[in-house]
């Protein structure tokens, strides 16, 4: 079975301000999270979508599905974890508890704030998943990246054709994810930036899906400027 | 949602575009699997139509001859995973005298409109028919192309005498090849005779009762009716030679599009009596006929095949320009795109 993990963090509070978390913004007249579901609601491969939000957003979240995707029986809205990886935890234990876990579970986990990924990126991640347990989607880094140990001066330049920028959907088969959170230290777990990390951490492979350039992240209000130029430029 | 667009902007440049879906509107989502690049693709893509053209119908996705797989289907009309090509003519009326391709007002994908090359394709589910199981997709993906060769054949079955002892076809490519590949099914008493220029190709009309090289055509030969599968340059030739090699009162079957306005021996049709008529494109009903051919008639899928030149899987925009680069270096057959964009 393979199931989608939308994750939509942000916790902003205060209705009307700029402080909502950005995948409830509406970009045509949508909002963003709602978009981003969709994508995943057309594919037949998932048995479950599965929403994790903050708690004070849970209600929010669950009517906003009710007014768009309203025959979305599919789509899961639960409370989310305090970092990412308990949040996908948490989207792990839903499984376990509804539908059971086994070798063969795989979960695409995803931004909600990526409403631009394509089928081919989701396909090539199901795929992926499956084939080798664990998958990243990145696209090759455009821009020189600088470490900086002081940050004050240059202690690296790394070679550019090695580095990639991460994106989502990262696939795993979830058991083996589980299996090798749990095994990590309190202070492994505080150094993870994300779950594929969990896997190069124990030496397991992560096999690269390509992404797309245009699967960008709704983070600031230059995204979403973007990403509302690139639908105006509907013509036809 | 969010639908990816692969739009031709100007020629030889595909860039991505967003179009809105609505997924709960009466439409069925399809996901493209294969798609096929016909000639009026590639004059677009080269640049070679009327810049005036270009200009009035650029940006648009190119490709009309497609098949894909149902992600949805609202009314359940369709099962998600359903395998079904794609037809491109949109009518928004209907009419009791004018068939669908030819009412003014319909659309039709990559003329005009959005073509196939989409992340998904929403289409009217009368736009869509269901393939049979295990049909070559890369052959299924030019059924509209097979479709356009029904439709002119069924034209010509209610136009023409019913004397129809010999048919010519003109044209040594893909539309002439499919053509004489359906005459033989429908009308198995009659010889087909195939006229072309380029002796290689006609090597591969093993199926016809006779290939002749245009120049070499021996004294005597005659047809009751012909198909024109020639276009640009050659028509005014293949047509003024089928008034010279037809017989009195035959039918001419017009397929082959030509940029130019082509000069005929109208003395010679007129004193012969002859009958000409033109077809372009193709409806739903001609669709299904093609569907119901390769259930019939199942070899007609090997020799279709045969025509398959390239299948390129397609992942990104440059896949997409080799693809139209592949098929611009072809002589004959199909480049057909995997689509896994």
């Amino acid at each position: 079975m393979v199931y989608a993990v939308i994750a939509a963090g942000g916790v902003g509070t205060r209705m009307g301000s700029s402080e909502k978390p950005k995948q409830y913004l509406k970009i045509n007249d949508k909002p963003i999270i709602v978009h981003t579901v969709e994508k995943f609601f057309v594919n037949d491969s998932f048995k479950r979508i599965i929403v994790l939000c903050p708690d004070q957003w849970i209600n929010y979240t669950r009517d906003i599905f009710a007014k768009y995707l309203p025959q979305s029986e599919r789509v899961n809205v639960i409370k989310g974890g305090d970092t990412r990886n308990e949040t996908i935890m948490r989207a792990i234990d839903f499984i376990e508890e509804n539908d059971g876990l086994d070798d063969g579970t795989v979960i695409v986990t995803h931004d909600a704030v990526r409403p631009f990924v394509t089928a081919r990126i989701i396909d090539e991640n199901i795929e992926a998943a499956i084939k080798y347990g664990a998958t990243d989607t990145v696209v090759p880094a455009t821009d020189t990246i600088v470490e900086s140990a002081d940050k004050k001066t240059i202690s690296n330049i790394p070679d550019r054709s090695k580095l990639y920028q991460g994106q989502t959907p990262q696939s795993f088969k979830a058991k083996l994810l589980k299996q090798l959170y749990y095994s990590l230290t309190e202070d492994e777990k505080n150094i993870l930036t994300d779950a594929c990390k969990i896997f190069s951490m124990k030496g397991h492979e992560v096999y690269l899906v390509d992404g797309e350039v245009h699967n960008i992240k709704i983070t600031y209000p230059y995204d979403l400027r973007v990403a509302k130029a690139l639908l105006d430029e509907e013509i036809i | 949602m969010l639908n990816t667009v692969y739009r031709l902007t100007q020629p030889r440049k595909i860039e991505i575009a967003f179009k809105e879906i609505d997924i709960f509107s009466s439409d069925v989502i399809v996901r493209p699997t294969y798609l096929s690049i016909c000639n009026a693709d590639q004059r677009y893509y080269q640049g070679t139509r009327d810049p005036k053209i270009l200009s009035e119908k650029l940006p648009m996705a190119l490709i009309h001859e497609g098949i894909g797989k149902v992600v949805y289907s609202p009314d359940g009309a369709f099962k998600p995973g359903e395998q079904v090509v794609m037809i491109p003519n949109i009518p928004v009326e209907s009419d009791e005298i004018i068939a669908e391709n030819y009412l003014r007002s319909s659309k039709f994908c990559a003329s005009g409109y959005d073509g196939f090359m989409q992340e998904y394709v929403q289409l009217p589910s009368d736009r869509l028919i269901r393939l049979p199981d295990g049909i070559k997709p890369e052959v299924a993906a030019f059924t509209e192309i097979v479709s356009v060769s029904v439709h002119a054949i069924s034209r010509f079955d209610r136009f023409a005498h019913k004397r129809r002892n010999a048919v010519g076809v003109w044209g040594d490519g893909n539309l002439s090849y499919i053509t004489c590949v359906l005459l033989k099914k429908l009308f198995p008493d009659t010889k087909i005779y195939v006229f072309g220029v380029v002796e290689r190709k006609l090597n591969d009309f093993t199926f016809v009762d006779e290939a002749y090289l245009t120049s070499d055509i021996p004294q005597g030969l005659h047809i009751d009716h012909a198909f024109e599968c020639v276009g640009s340059n050659g028509s005014q030739s293949a047509i003024n030679q089928i008034i010279d090699l037809i017989n009195p009162e035959g039918t001419i079957s017009i397929l082959g599009v030509s940029e130019y306005p082509v000069s005929i021996n109208t003395r010679m049709m007129l004193e012969k009596g002859l009958r000409m008529f033109g077809s372009s494109r193709s409806g739903r009903a001609d669709f299904e006929k093609a569907v119901e051919m390769y259930e019939k008639h199942p070899e007609i899928i090997e020799y279709f095949s045969r025509m398959v030149n390239t299948v390129k899987p397609v992942r990104t925009v440059r896949d997409i320009d080799e693809a139209f680069e592949t098929d611009n270096r072809k002589s004959f057959g199909k480049t057909v795109m995997k689509w896994e964009k």
